[in-house]
């Protein structure tokens, strides 16, 4: 047994490091964000101390086991310091050590400048400098799916508001971030989403069919009737169910992203929430331990603005969510969540950081939300209508995309009308598909309860069929059997 | 074999079989276990699979469901299952319904383990007995074993199964000790989940219980075999799902009930038991069911009101004796 420890910390170190002789240089190049070097060395120094295995440390090597309790209070680079010097200006305290002052001096409860926004594209599209190169293939498929969202959403809001399906939430305001941090990923990259990420799943396939059934909750529906509409998921694309609970993703993203790490995978988990759900105790816990195992997750922050009806000024009273992250020891940044360029950049670099250096990524999206919270809400109620509006149309995301592909010749208004005209055909023609589908079969109401089907619901039901039998006034006459 | 020993022995070959099983929780490693039920592990298995966590039970429940989303097989300790209230909703929300939310494409091989109910002297916060709280949520196992068999075998079994499972254990019989039998030693032991054992043979009143309580039934199966009253003793062993056959088929040799647990009456585990026999062998009972639970109030932490919150093993003699008509019901009307 201790072997296969052994050989799988070895593949892990193996693996790393051949991750590391590639990107390394990346990691480590002076164009990333400054990063606080005291914190490597000393992480370096107790893993040198730490390590049971020969091979030399590197300068920026992940520590794949977390330094040991004991060494917490031996003091590091002791150099010749001792207690009794007259003006010792540092002690070694649990967790490592710190300079003395004497200037009594609280730190701001507010910085003097918020923490700028990175952005590749104006407001008009055009490229002010930097930000990964796409190619055509890429930023096409990006556009496409934009815009295949967008008219999703219109589309399927107005059914609700139709009385054809229950309920609905719409992406409206954040396609590129749903769209470009999914490009930016790859497939076996794991998703666990809040609610407001379908475009992660469109970009990996899935069809508008299939979200139409489910939100018709019809026997093709892959949830099998079991859920609310939008509540989406698809093992194929690696992409985790939705659960209508509030940032209890984030630490399942951990936990996930602690599994890539101990099977040693070229992959990260990546997890999506909004600025409300950065109060949730689970915010807390799941950043606070994705340092501490040194998981590969990536945290995209929606900071859309509005939890509901609660402004972000109410929500909290820091500088946005891109603080935290240097809070627990996570690297951040805050991005323009509606540069499409923008954010694949940061991912796609974000990814890499998670991977290679084994460590959890906060990406803040600044956004704004256009739609309502969803189709119970009226937003205007408690915002001003020339606000949406203007974030609807000068800020959208998508035109301003659009601007961009066009200037390189990639698009066209032609290309445009038909792309929007087949994706509205197609996703009308699944709408009309998907409601008269037949409703999910009996037997799915009492299986996937546990892994095997438990003999008081076998019973359960053929009492139910039986009882169906001898009383069909009860029930409705179109119930699939 | 004692408690302790039998379930360090089950984490141990668990963990030793099947690489993806590792431990998560608080002083589960460095410490060897606040009960020290994972002693030796953390040397055996190294920190990576077996994690000592910051106090975060949300946090930790959270990333262990994560990573049982993801296919590796977390087992979770709770210092006691007081403090999973702070991680319910994982529990519930996040494990037991995501199988069936996600129509089979996410399963959850998990087991949420620790001390459950009441210790001795630890007052109303340390006491809880959870059994009902998640036996009544479907998607969830909960197991409660009483003897180093049960622990074993229960345990083995629970880290097996590949739905999520709630693992009650007892602080005071951590150290117990119990014969075993060399299958019982044997790696692949396994006891079956959904099957309550019959610990004593009787055949005047079915008298059923778990965990610790088990013990204070069969003290009492001894105080009334020298009154001439047979008691069968049953080890419910496993809460959800409940053996309903056995304790029927039971009821319907003895025709009398005394239901026995630590916990809260109200919606407790003795008042499903209850109505599972009512709606099944309502023709085969002579007397009404006598359920003895624990006192309808938070823990007092005083060691006479203690004694007095818990059952005894008097009050499960004098239950019994009510129902084979040898005492005056309790709410006698005149």
């Amino acid at each position: 047994m201790a072997v296969c420890v052994r050989q799988s910390r070895k593949s892990i170190i193996n693996h790393v490091k051949a991750k590391m002789g590639l990107l390394g240089l990346t990691c480590l190049s002076s164009s990333m964000p400054s990063l606080n070097n005291d914190h490597r060395t000393l992480s370096a120094a107790s893993l040198a101390k730490d390590l049971r295995n020969q091979n030399s440390v590197l300068e920026n090597k992940p520590i794949l086991y977390r330094t040991r309790r004991f060494d917490s209070t031996k003091p590091h680079q002791r150099s010749g310091v001792q207690s009794n010097v007259a003006n010792s200006q540092f002690l070694d305290f649990p967790g490592g050590k710190v300079a003395f002052t004497s200037e009594m001096r609280f730190i701001s409860e507010s910085p003097k400048e918020r923490i700028p926004c990175y952005r590749v594209l104006d407001d008009d599209g055009q490229l002010i400098e930097g930000g990964i190169n796409v190619g055509k293939e890429i930023a096409v498929k990006m556009y496409s799916d934009m815009a295949t969202l967008q008219t999703m959403d219109t589309i399927f809001y107005d059914a609700q508001r139709q009385g054809r399906i229950s309920f609905y939430l719409t992406t409206i305001g954040e396609e590129a971030i749903n769209i470009a941090s999914a490009a930016a990923l790859t497939i076996d990259d794991f998703v666990v989403p809040q609610y407001r990420e379908p475009g992660v799943l469109l970009w990996r396939g899935f069809t508008l069919e299939q979200f139409a059934n489910q939100c018709f909750s019809n026997r093709g529906d892959d949830c099998r009737g079991r859920q609310m509409p939008i509540h989406y998921g698809s093992k194929k694309l690696n992409y985790l169910t939705v659960a209508s609970t509030i940032a209890s993703q984030l630490p399942h993203a951990v936990g996930v992203a602690y599994s890539l790490k101990m099977d040693g995978k070229d992959a990260c988990a990546v997890t999506y929430f909004g600025d409300g759900g950065s109060s949730e105790g689970d915010f807390h816990a799941a950043l606070n331990f994705a340092a501490v195992t040194e998981a590969p997750v990536l945290f995209i922050c929606r900071n859309n603005g509005w939890a509901i009806s609660t402004p972000t000024s109410d929500q909290f009273r820091s500088d946005g969510i891109v603080v935290r992250g240097e809070a627990y020891g996570v690297r951040s940044i805050r991005v323009d969540g509606n540069d499409t360029l923008a954010l694949y950049s940061a991912v796609r670099t974000a990814r890499e950081m998670a991977i290679c250096e084994q460590r959890p990524i906060l990406i803040e999206a600044m956004t704004y939300r256009v739609g309502h919270h969803s189709t119970s809400d009226d937003s205007t109620k408690y915002r001003p209508v020339d606000e949406i509006e203007l974030w609807r149309s000068a800020r959208d995301p998508i035109t301003r995309f659009r601007k961009w592909i066009e200037s390189n010749g990639w698009w066209s208004s032609e290309a445009e009308s038909e792309l929007r005209s087949n994706v509205r055909k197609q996703l009308l023609d699944a709408i009309q598909v998907a409601e008269r589908t037949e409703k999910p079969p009996l037997v799915d109401m009492f299986t996937d309860v546990y892994d095997a089907v438990p003999s008081n619901l076998s019973e359960q039901e053929k009492w139910l069929r039986e009882t169906i039998k001898i009383h069909p006034q009860d029930y409705p006459s179109d119930f699939p059997l | 074999m004692t408690v302790r020993d039998a379930l360090n022995s089950a984490l141990d070959e668990e963990m030793s079989a099947d690489p993806k099983v590792f431990l998560m929780g608080e002083e589960v490693g460095e410490y060897q276990g606040a009960y020290k039920i994972s002693k030796g592990l953390l040397d055996k298995y190294g920190p990576e699979r077996v994690l000592d966590t910051p106090i975060t039970e949300a946090g930790f429940t959270g990333i262990g469901v994560g990573a049982a989303y993801h296919g590796l097989k977390p087992v979770i300790e709770f210092m006691t299952f007081n403090f999973s209230m702070q991680a319910i909703d994982h529990i519930i929300n996040s494990a037991a319904k995501s199988n069936y939310m996600s129509a089979g494409q996410i399963s959850v091989p998990i087991v949420f383990r620790g001390p459950n109910g009441a210790a001795a002297g630890v007052g109303a916060q340390h006491s809880h007995c959870y059994a009902s709280w998640y036996a009544s949520c479907p998607g969830l196992k909960v197991l409660s074993p009483y003897s180093s068999e049960d622990a074993r075998g229960l345990l083995k079994a629970a880290i097996r199964d590949p739905d999520p499972v709630v693992f009650l254990e007892n602080e005071l019989l951590y150290g117990e000790t119990f014969p075993v039998s060399a299958e019982v030693l044997d790696s692949s032991f396994c006891v079956p989940i959904g099957k309550a054992k019959i610990e004593r043979e009787g055949k005047d009143v079915t008298i059923t219980a778990f965990s610790k309580m088990v013990g204070y039934a069969l003290k009492a199966a001894e105080i009334l075999a020298k009154e001439g009253i047979s008691a069968e003793v049953i080890n419910l062993r496993s809460i959800r799902p409940l053996d309903r056959d056995t304790i029927n088929a039971s009821v319907r040799k003895t025709n009398r009930l005394v239901t026995v647990e630590e916990g809260f009456p109200q919606h407790g585990v003795g008042a499903e038991i209850c109505a599972s026999v009512v709606e099944e062998s309502f023709g085969y009972l002579d007397a009404p069911v006598e359920r003895i639970a624990g006192a309808d109030v938070p823990m007092p932490y005083a060691a006479n009101l203690e004694r007095l919150a818990v059952p005894q093993v008097e009050d499960i003699v004098r239950a019994a004796k009510r129902a084979c008509y040898r005492s005056v019901p309790m709410a006698a009307a005149a």
